[in-house]
């Protein structure tokens, strides 16, 4: 895609709203932008109705901001918080039913690979924990078995958040939410290494705390996708609204979780990853 | 002229008009244009959409993202002459960049959204609305909720095969037919003739 699509009709320049004009001659299509630049450019979301705080709403912006291509990218969505910021989001985006992500995220693959050969498309699921780990658990596997070429970054708030906080697979063994008053029973599912097991070439734990660290992880993600097969992306995004702490605790609630062990940051690259990994970098020089 | 019984008219029709379409109302050939559910003469049309316009109190356009933004050939050429138009008519233009159902809200007095467009409608106290460059299936979903909530008179110049759902619909509407219904405003007007 050529960036002269987002081009505006010179008759409706005056008419447009400003977001639209800033995103055409401000946006970070075709350049190379990342987290580092916010601010210096227009960014693909706009305001959003998600919670103070919400940590879930935090690492979205730093995961648009380091997509590499976002205007030849799908975000394919589930229910849930995340849900509700999409529309405010300037690039391509569907909404799937709850926990279908990574079975629709197939089929556009493959529809977008037969239409358009020459070209790049990359398909990128976002969705919460409950979306990943629970209801849709058997369509994540799935498409990683398949092999399928496409991302899948769960936002991980450790709750379903969106329906007034009952525990996930997620969830850490003893939490107490709204409704699961007696507290979790059984111990946080590590998708990361059942990730790893199935197939995916490209694994990593990340947190918005570390936004550098978080913007390698998803640039890693899409293009070992891109190239070689299905990766996968924890985000942990704690949730002040359903954990009941205070909105500018968020990062330190991150922060703190990771230095008592209770959630770790790892990365896993496969031999092919590894390779072509040091072949881009090589490239860049 | 072609009839059935069910007619496409100025609302509010109510919660939930039914479609059209499943009222019976069909498209018109090719050279002729629909007018509240009943097939003319294009020509007729185009004489009926400028008395509209004219005798409007607050006209707008909605064009949307076929010809708002310069997506190929002809769209540029194509977006000038519907400015043309509005400005003959002395019709305001707002925007239907896309058709994301922005939450928290989308602000009523810049831009028309497919999900909700009696709040522009209402907003603006919009009497008569014309819709060009929409997609069909978002400009009949639209068409039918201002029929459904609000007063507003409803024009959809279409390039495919027209809107069954708006009050007076042509059908492959090139930039020709925009000048000559600029024409046709601008000799009712008394000017140019
Ligand atoms: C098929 C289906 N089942 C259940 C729901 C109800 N539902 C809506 S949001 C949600 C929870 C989402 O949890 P998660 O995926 O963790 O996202 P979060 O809201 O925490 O970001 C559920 C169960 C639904 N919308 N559709
Ligand atoms: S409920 Fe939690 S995850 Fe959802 S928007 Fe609020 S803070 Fe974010
Ligand atoms: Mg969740």
């Amino acid at each position: 895609m050529k960036k002269n699509i987002f081009q505006i009709s010179p008759s409706f320049y005056d008419v447009m709203p400003a977001e639209y004009r800033e995103l055409v001659e401000n946006g970070p299509f075709e350049k190379k932008v990342g987290v580092s630049d916010l601010g210096a450019f227009k960014e693909l979301s706009e305001e959003h109705p998600l919670c103070a705080g919400c940590g879930l709403a935090l690492s979205l912006r730093l995961i648009l901001a380091s997509l590499p291509n976002p205007e030849d990218t799908i975000i394919v969505g589930s229910t849930g918080c995340s849900a509700i910021a999409f529309p405010q989001v300037a690039v391509q985006n569907i909404h799937s039913l709850f926990g279908n992500q990574n079975a629709i995220a197939s089929g556009v693959k493959r529809a977008l690979t037969l239409r358009f050969p020459d070209k790049i498309k990359d398909v990128v699921v976002i969705a919460g924990d409950g979306a990943t780990v629970d209801i849709g658990l058997d369509m994540v596997m799935q498409s990683w078995f398949r092999q399928e070429r496409i991302t899948t970054i769960m936002l991980d708030n450790e709750a379903y958040a969106n329906t007034g906080g009952q525990e996930s697979g997620m969830s850490q063994e003893g939490a107490v939410l709204h409704m699961a008053p007696k507290g979790k029973t059984f111990p946080k599912v590590s998708l990361p290494e059942l990730a790893r097991a199935s197939g995916c070439v490209y694994v990593a734990a990340v947190n918005p705390a570390k936004p550098k660290k978080l913007e390698k992880a998803i640039v890693r993600g899409v293009l070992a996708a891109r190239e070689l097969g299905p990766t996968y992306i924890q985000v942990f995004t704690p949730c002040p609204t359903n954990y009941k702490f205070k909105p500018n605790e968020t990062i330190e609630k991150i922060k703190m979780r990771v230095k008592e062990g209770t959630y770790e940051t790892t990365e896993f690259i496969s031999a092919e990853a590894q390779e072509l990994f040091a072949r881009l970098e090589e490239g860049k020089k | 002229m072609l009839s059935t019984e069910y007619r496409v008219l100025r609302g509010p029709e109510g919660y939930l008009p039914p479609a059209a379409a499943s009222m019976g109302v069909v498209l018109p050939e090719k050279g002729s244009a629909l007018v509240e559910g009943c097939i003319v003469p294009k020509e007729d049309a185009m004489e009926l959409i400028a008395d509209k316009l004219l005798s409007a109190k607050n006209p707008f356009f909605f064009p949307g993202p076929l010809v708002l933004w310069a997506w190929k050939d002809g769209v540029v050429e194509k977006a000038k002459a519907i400015k043309e138009m509005a400005e003959a008519a002395e019709a305001k233009i707002i925007p239907m960049p896309d058709y994301r159902p922005k939450y928290p809200m989308i602000n009523p007095a810049i831009e028309i959204n497919p999900n909700h467009p009696n709040l522009t409608i209402w907003h603006n106290k919009i009497d008569v609305c014309v819709f060009i460059g929409v997609h069909c299936h978002y400009a009949n979903m639209a068409l039918k909720i201002i029929r459904g909530g609000t007063e507003c008179y409803t024009i959809a110049l279409c390039g495919e095969a027209g809107h069954e759902d708006a009050m007076i619909s042509l059908r492959d509407v090139r930039v020709e037919d925009l000048k000559r219904m600029t024409q046709i405003i601008m000799e009712k007007k008394g000017v140019g003739k």
